[in-house]
């Protein structure tokens, strides 16, 4: 049985314009420990379609389970990272940010704070538990926010395009951090993305969307062995396929 | 650039402030163009604040009116911090309270004084009335506008990690808000402390820095007016550099949610 399953989930709401769907008609499996990517231009609804996996929106329409249960909200179940570095609690350490969930969970200080500096040397910044947010950079919140979206060992990580607002060496360094992060932890991953080149580093498989209404238009399975070379021919002819696909 | 050193600095800037301020006062007290029993000199005023603290009466005077402050402005925390909060975060708290506050906010709380003084007579009820009164718009009105100014993203992250109502309330929307509280708190004193000294001139019977003010325009001595002035600025800029700036300092400064400040 797979993973995650979406049957047939649509959003539509209404604006001052008038209706408008946010995604239409989506139905995908995932597997377990599979690093999938949704890949579209920006509009294409791939950002609702995972608000509404993370249960943050409830779809109008259709159903999605995890590990057989309905999905009828927020859960546990679930580690979300978003774009924005505002994510991260300025008034909490990166350990405190980390430990948030286990402290939400009740688990005892000792031990939370023992789990979030794991999940800290997972990312490398086991050095910088003790700082705050704003001491850190743009690359090194990213992997704060990772670290706490896995700490209180969620089976499924939802990242809404977490590195596009880094610069282009920061955030190739990220994906390849990401790349062991998922190594280690074999999490299933949701990726939210509007680039080729990330998309085809990091997934297993990339669900291509296309707006106006937010469609599934195809799935491409990416079978280069880890880790990837960017500069390989098999890469930039997968890279050219999804580009193909997004009819650019 | 250390803190220390940049600490030290801060004070040597706001020390040239003050002298400056007092040599111009001192030339004009003696450039004779006033009676001196109007505009007594930097020497004599320090001489009433001297023999005022020496006889006991000054400090007696700065601790009721400090009491009747710092007792009204707990009565003003107590009621608008939870009241602010609860409707910054809900609409109907929100929507009843809310044309309520903006139909007495205009009003000055001296206003207040005398209608006070008909309801609880002369004293301190009357006095700490009218603290909790001032005080209690500017904290209401920011713990209002500091939930609201909550980032959203915070909350959503919070609720992704299994946060409910109570740990969203304790570990997001406070802390989250504390500019604004900080600030509410700060203004809740300023605005306390100064209706306090003209409560204490209409409706204190024999106690307090704004009363000893009031006394001593009896007996036209500006002298003894200027120190109870001079302690009661001393107090509030006491409360502001250290209790609030320490605050400061220790939350929202070292969180990076707001920048240092200069001077």
């Amino acid at each position: 049985m797979s993973h995650i399953s979406i049957r047939d989930v649509s959003l539509v709401y209404d604006t001052p314009a008038g209706r408008v769907t946010g995604v239409q008609g989506a139905s995908f499996d995932i597997e377990q420990s599979e690093f999938l990517c949704l890949l579209g231009p920006s509009g294409c609804g791939k950002s609702t379609l995972l608000n509404i996996i993370a249960g943050f929106l409830a779809p109008s329409s259709g159903e999605i389970s995890i590990a057989g249960k309905p999905v009828t909200g927020r859960g546990m179940d679930r580690g979300v990272v978003f774009q924005d570095f505002a994510q991260l609690f300025p008034w909490r350490t990166a350990l405190g940010n980390v430990a948030f969930g286990l402290e939400m969970k009740g688990v005892p200080r000792a031990e939370r704070e023992k789990i979030a500096l794991e999940q800290l040397r997972l990312v490398k910044l086991e050095k910088f538990a003790y700082a705050y947010p704003h001491h850190l950079s743009g690359g090194m919140q990213q992997r704060v926010a990772i670290a706490r979206a896995l700490a209180y060992n969620p089976s499924v990580l939802l990242m809404d395009e977490p590195f596009a607002a880094l610069d282009a060496l920061t955030r190739e360094d990220m994906q390849r951090l990401l790349s062991e992060v998922w190594r280690t932890t074999r999490k299933t991953v949701i990726y939210v993305t509007h680039n080729v080149a990330e998309a085809v580093y990091l997934a297993d498989r990339v669900v291509v969307m296309t707006p106006h209404p937010g469609t599934v238009k195809v799935h491409v399975a990416i079978r280069l062995a880890r880790p990837r070379d960017p500069l390989s021919v098999e890469f930039l002819e997968h890279q050219k396929e999804l580009l193909r696909h997004l009819g650019t | 650039m250390s803190a220390t050193t940049e600490r030290a600095r801060s004070l040597r800037r706001a020390a040239m402030s003050l002298l400056l301020a007092a040599a111009i006062y001192e030339a004009l007290a003696r450039s004779g163009l006033f009676p001196a029993a109007l505009l007594p000199t930097l020497p004599a005023v320090g001489r009433a604040l001297v023999d005022g603290i020496l006889d006991g009466s000054l400090p007696a005077h700065a601790v009721s009116t400090l009491y009747r402050v710092l007792f009204g402005m707990s009565l003003a925390v107590v009621v608008g911090l939870p009241l602010g909060i609860l409707m910054g975060r809900f609409r109907p708290v929100e929507g009843f309270f809310l044309p309520l506050a903006s139909a007495l906010m205009p009003i000055p709380s001296l206003a207040w004084v005398p209608v006070f003084i008909l309801w609880f007579g002369l004293g301190n009820a009357t006095a700490i009335g009218i603290v909790f009164y001032a005080a209690l718009f500017p904290m209401l009105l920011n713990a209002w506008s500091g939930v609201r100014a909550v980032n959203p993203l915070w909350l959503r992250a919070a609720g992704a990690m299994g946060a409910d109502e109570r740990a969203l309330f304790w570990k997001v929307i406070v802390p989250g808000a504390f500019p604004f509280l900080v600030t509410g708190l700060r203004q809740a004193f300023l605005r306390a402390w100064i209706a306090v000294v003209g409560a204490e001139m209409l409706a204190a019977s024999d106690w307090g820095l704004g009363w000893v003010i009031f006394d001593a325009k009896e007996f036209l001595r500006a002298d003894v007016m200027l120190a109870s002035l001079a302690v009661i600025g001393l107090i509030g800029f006491l409360f502001e550099r250290l209790v609030f700036g320490t605050l400061e300092r220790a939350t929202v400064q070292r969180w990076g949610m707001v920048r240092v400040e200069r001077g």
